[in-house]
């Protein structure tokens, strides 16, 4: 057993490690234990990196940039990870995508400098025998321009998660032709490469990409933020397999596999949860659709004052909360938990109805409830909860709108007709807590509101549900 | 204001407007109510029911001179003379097909509502009487077919030999065709069905039945002209209800176009060709039927031996039940118009339901309404069928559509491993494979889970550390500081997404 051999082994277990941790996260029973199978499957690839680049023979300069490299490196983001609000976390999320995408770019050029750089160099000579050179260009190219698109796209959903761009959707004219011509321009610049690799031309590659990556996100809108995140989540694999195809790593093509195809299993079922094709979402917003004309009459919204709410809820005997991405725009999690536990303790039933696209990231109604200390067994997704609605009393809807819209199953003209939604309107009465009457991200007009059974709560979402309390009493 | 609940004089009707049920409700309205004695006896609402409910049982006369009057049929020349001007009158009354009853409430000076023109969008189905009816005339209409019908509907093995399930084709899939299927279905029979509208398959198969799809040899023209159905279209559309019909044992049939005569859908050719002992309810019988040789109200036999019924009382025969949910349409509809609930009636002419269903407001003629926005109506719920457009929905991956892209995309992956070199082969198998894995493990994954997957993964794809650590070996300084960068950039995420995650797993707690 040499040291080369004992490292390929430790990277063989660390993949299997990281399926292991990616299975336990399918049950919150196994979650941490899946957590800790991903934490062991890192630690023996990197000691087993770090012994290999030792023993290959390493100076004094690179042991210690590699040590300040990982030492800064880890305080950062365990720092990130210890500060990091709940409704923060899609920017976290962006953020990181970002960073493995730049580390793929800095991999890709540093292929190219070892190699095609030094055409004279020993790899260059290695490869040029096994007639493989051409296939490192490839890979070289394919893997920087997948890192740049991750790179900037990343760093543009996290401005417009964190609300430092504005979140609507760039139209630029003819902006599928762009997206479209840049890809053309990739794939006649790879061609080139191989046959001749030349520094200008991965400079180019490299600045084409990250144009790429900006305006593909750029010309989405916030609502479409749950796909464009595990997107980008896919494109951060599929980039750490591109340098493995570069090393030759096996474990970074495993990793790299996997994450890519759990991003894009992600954005599928986003987009599924939207009724909408994973084209017509990266292709951009709703903002394309004309949305209907807005003379409709609806009629007249009636309003609730808090304590009318309150005595609503004292009375019921089940509640269903739905929230959305309002909720965390308010910070509401933490009273709509303190709200949960005072009725439950009065003896009624309250469960939570999620949306599978509520929030900016999949699963984030999910994280900040749980952030709350609700019990994650009353947090249901839409279909275990849907036919429930007839036999609940009161339903509260926090800062949703969109997903609780019933035009979208009962009126087949409106934009977003067909799209699974909470039916909410089945409920005996339903307590919408809303800014204003403002539309929702789709800007189709909410029939919800003007429902019968359907009151108004006007406001900020935290205050109001405060409010509810103090007169709970 | 009082409200008065008459007997029904139409002969045969069973029906009343009222239960002791929606009785009490409307008093909780704020309206007092009085029964004309034996209004609720076909409909096994005895007299009893409603003193027991304290719910005050009158004479006709008492009836008669209330506010409000509210029946189920249309009221006659004679009852609309009992009226006192001013009263509202709430029945059902087809205004657009009945112009002289339009003309006699005016000159009766009466505020009329129709129960039956309440506007079709979403905000009023809880007042939909037409709906509530049909849904009740489904269920019936495959009792009275179990009962004409000389065999059992459930398929069995028994001692005695094989009993074969009994074979329902439905056409129309509005909400009594869906009612039928539904029924049909519970009772072990394998159901069929069919509407020109396409999109109405995910309904039906909801319901328990298999959507029968027509099929065309030709492309079907996709200019978004095609309003009408080309002749082929046609063909093989009436191909389909023959071929269907014989192959039945039971034949609901339910297509209306409004305003028009029911569609003749099933030939008295196809009727011949159908099995003795087989039977066929024509729910269209009122509108001239579907099938050929229906008798309005009347059990027909055919010479070989096929029933069928064209009753049009269907929903009358189920009077308990169709009285209960008529009734309680109409405290919808007056819980609409006692916004106080104080039991004063008001009318607001800019509301478009209530706008909708009014023919005649204090003796001036307010029909025909003005057409409802059409944004806002979504398409009628009523069950339609014949001529109409012919509209293909996106492509649904069929069986073999499925095989051919997996073989496609085998064969794909085949070339491309091929041509590879050899030294990129076990890499190419490593990475299809992982990402099989990667599919089937995160399908299972749970929704709630989504984001701290996500932070896993984002731990995990900071494996490219890896690939910088052995990169900062190399003997180049160039490279050397750019691998420590991408080092650096790696470590945040493998040290980030972990504690993150195990932050986040940590909240998840059980009750």
């Amino acid at each position: 057993m040499s040291i080369a051999t004992a490292s390929y082994a430790a990277y063989v277990v660390a993949a299997l490690l990281f399926i292991l941790a990616l299975a336990g996260l399918s049950k919150h029973e196994t979650a941490r234990a899946g957590n800790s199978f991903g934490i062991l499957g890192m630690a023996i690839a990197l000691v087993a990196t770090v012994t290999k680049v030792v023993d290959d023979g390493l100076d004094a300069l690179p042991v210690v940039l590699l040590i300040g490299a990982v030492i800064v490196g880890a305080a950062v983001g365990l720092w990130r990870a210890r500060v990091v609000e709940m409704t923060g976390m899609p920017e976290l999320i962006a953020l990181l995508h970002s960073f493995v995408g730049l580390a793929a770019v800095l991999v890709g050029w540093n292929g190219y400098l070892h190699t095609e750089h030094e055409p004279h160099g020993l790899e260059a000579r290695r490869l040029a025998v096994e007639d493989l050179l051409g296939v490192h260009s490839a890979e070289v190219f394919i893997g920087v321009f997948i890192g740049a698109v991750t790179f900037t796209g990343s760093i543009v959903a996290f401005l417009k998660l964190s609300a430092r761009i504005s979140s609507k959707p760039m139209m630029l004219p003819g902006k599928n032709f762009l997206n479209v011509g840049a890809l053309v321009v990739f794939l006649a610049l790879t061609v080139w490469f191989v046959a001749d690799p030349q520094l200008w031309l991965l400079v180019a590659v490299t600045a084409i990409a990250l144009l790429l990556g900006w305006h593909l996100v750029a010309s989405i809108g916030g609502g479409d933020m749950p796909v464009v995140v595990s997107m980008l989540n896919s494109y951060s694999g599929w980039a750490a397999a591109a340098s493995g195809f570069l090393l030759d790593n096996p474990l970074l093509i495993i990793t790299g596999a996997l994450v890519g195809s759990s991003g894009a299993y992600l954005s599928y079922i986003m987009c599924k949860a939207m009724n909408r094709s994973f084209i017509s979402v990266i292709a951009g917003g709703f903002g394309i659709e004309a949305g209907p004309a807005d003379d409709t009459d609806y009629g007249e919204h009636r309003e609730i004052k808090a304590d009318e709410a309150a005595e609503l809820l004292a009375d019921a005997s089940s509640v269903i909360i739905t929230p959305g991405y309002g909720m965390a725009v308010a910070q509401a999690q933490y009273p709509v938990a303190d709200l949960t536990a005072k009725l439950r303790a009065k003896g009624v039933e309250v469960r939570f109805g999620i949306h599978p696209v509520a929030g900016r990231l999949p699963g984030h109604m999910n994280v900040l409830l749980a952030e709350a200390k609700v019990p994650y067994d009353i947090v249901l997704e839409m279909d275990e909860i849907n036919d429930d609605f007839p036999d609940t009393d009161v339903v509260l809807v926090i800062g949703a709108n969109d997903t609780v819209n019933p035009a979208a199953a009962e009126d087949p003209g409106s934009p977003i007709a067909g799209m699974p939604v909470l039916e909410v309107w089945n409920a005996k009465d339903v307590i919408v807590f809303k800014r204003s009457m403002a539309t929702g991200y789709a800007g189709v007009q909410n029939p919800l509101f003007f429902r019968e059974n359907t009151r108004m709560l006007f406001g900020d979402a935290k205050e109001r549900v405060e409010d509810i309390l103090r007169d709970l009493g | 204001m009082l409200i008065g609940i008459p007997r029904e004089t139409r002969p045969g009707e069973t029906l009343v407007a009222a239960t002791a049920k929606t009785a009490t409700q409307l008093t909780q309205l704020g309206y007092d109510v009085v029964v004309e004695s034996g209004a609720g006896d076909a409909a096994d609402q005895a007299d009893s029911a409603f003193t027991d409910a304290d719910i005050r049982v009158g004479s006709a006369d008492d009836v008669w001179a209330a506010d409000v009057v509210v029946k189920v049929n249309a009221p006659t020349q004679e009852e609309l003379g009992r009226l006192r001007p001013g009263a509202t009158i709430i029945s059902m009354m087809a205004p657009m097909r009945s112009p002289e009853l339009v003309e006699q409430l005016s000159q009766a000076g009466v505020t009329a509502l129709a129960m039956d023109a309440v506007p079709r969008i979403s905000r009023a189905q809880s007042m939909d009487v037409l709906s509530s009816m049909a849904n009740v005339a489904g269920y019936r209409a495959v009792v009275e077919s179990a009962h004409e019908f000389g065999r059992m509907f459930t398929g069995q093995v028994t001692a005695a030999g094989k009993i074969n399930p009994a074979r329902v084709f439905v056409v129309g899939a509005g909400v009594a065709g869906l009612a039928a299927i539904g029924a049909a279905s519970a009772m072990g029979a394998i159901v069929r069905a069919f509407d020109v509208r396409p999109e109405v398959a995910e309904q039906v198969e909801s319901m328990g039945a298999q959507f029968v799809e027509v099929e065309l040899e030709s492309e079907v023209s996709s200019d978004g002209y095609a309003k009408e159905m080309t002749e082929e279209q046609q063909q093989a559309t009436a191909a389909m209800y023959d071929e269907e019909a014989r192959a039945a044992d039971i034949v609901i049939t339910t297509a209306l176009i409004p305003g028009r005569p029911a569609p003749k859908l099933i030939t008295a050719e196809t009727v011949a060709g159908m099995r003795g002992g087989s039977v066929i309810v024509d729910m269209a019988a009122a509108n001239g039927g579907n099938v050929e040789g229906t008798e309005t109200d009347q059990r027909v036999v055919t010479d070989n031996g096929v029933t069928i019924l064209g009753y049009t009382d269907l929903a009358g025969r189920l009077a308990a039940q169709t009285s209960q949910l008529y009734g309680t349409n109409v405290v919808n509809l007056l819980k609409l118009l006692t916004p106080e609930k104080d039991g004063q009636l008001t009318l607001d002419m800019d509301d478009v339901v209530q706008r909708g269903m009014t023919v005649t407001k204090d003796g001036e003629v307010m029909w025909p309404p003005p057409a409802v926005q059409v944004s806002a109506a979504p398409k009628p719920v009523a069950a339609k069928a014949g001529p109409a457009e012919e509209e293909k929905k996106g492509p649904r991956l069929t069986e073999r559509g499925r095989l051919s892209l997996v073989g496609a995309l085998a064969l794909l992956l085949f070339l491309l491993i091929a041509l590879a070199p050899a030294g990129l082969q076990l890499n190419l198998t490593v990475f299809a494979l992982a990402i099989v894995i990667g599919y089937y493990v995160i399908g299972h994954v749970h929704h709630a889970l989504h984001t701290p997957l996500m932070s896993v993964t984002n731990a995990i794809s900071g494996i490219i550390v890896v690939g910088a650590l052995v990169q900062l070996g190399f003997d180049n300084t160039a490279i050397t500081i750019l691998a420590a960068f991408a080092t650096l950039l790696a470590s945040i995420n493998v040290f980030g997404g972990f504690a993150v995650t195990r932050r986040m797993l940590g909240m998840f707690s059980r009750s």
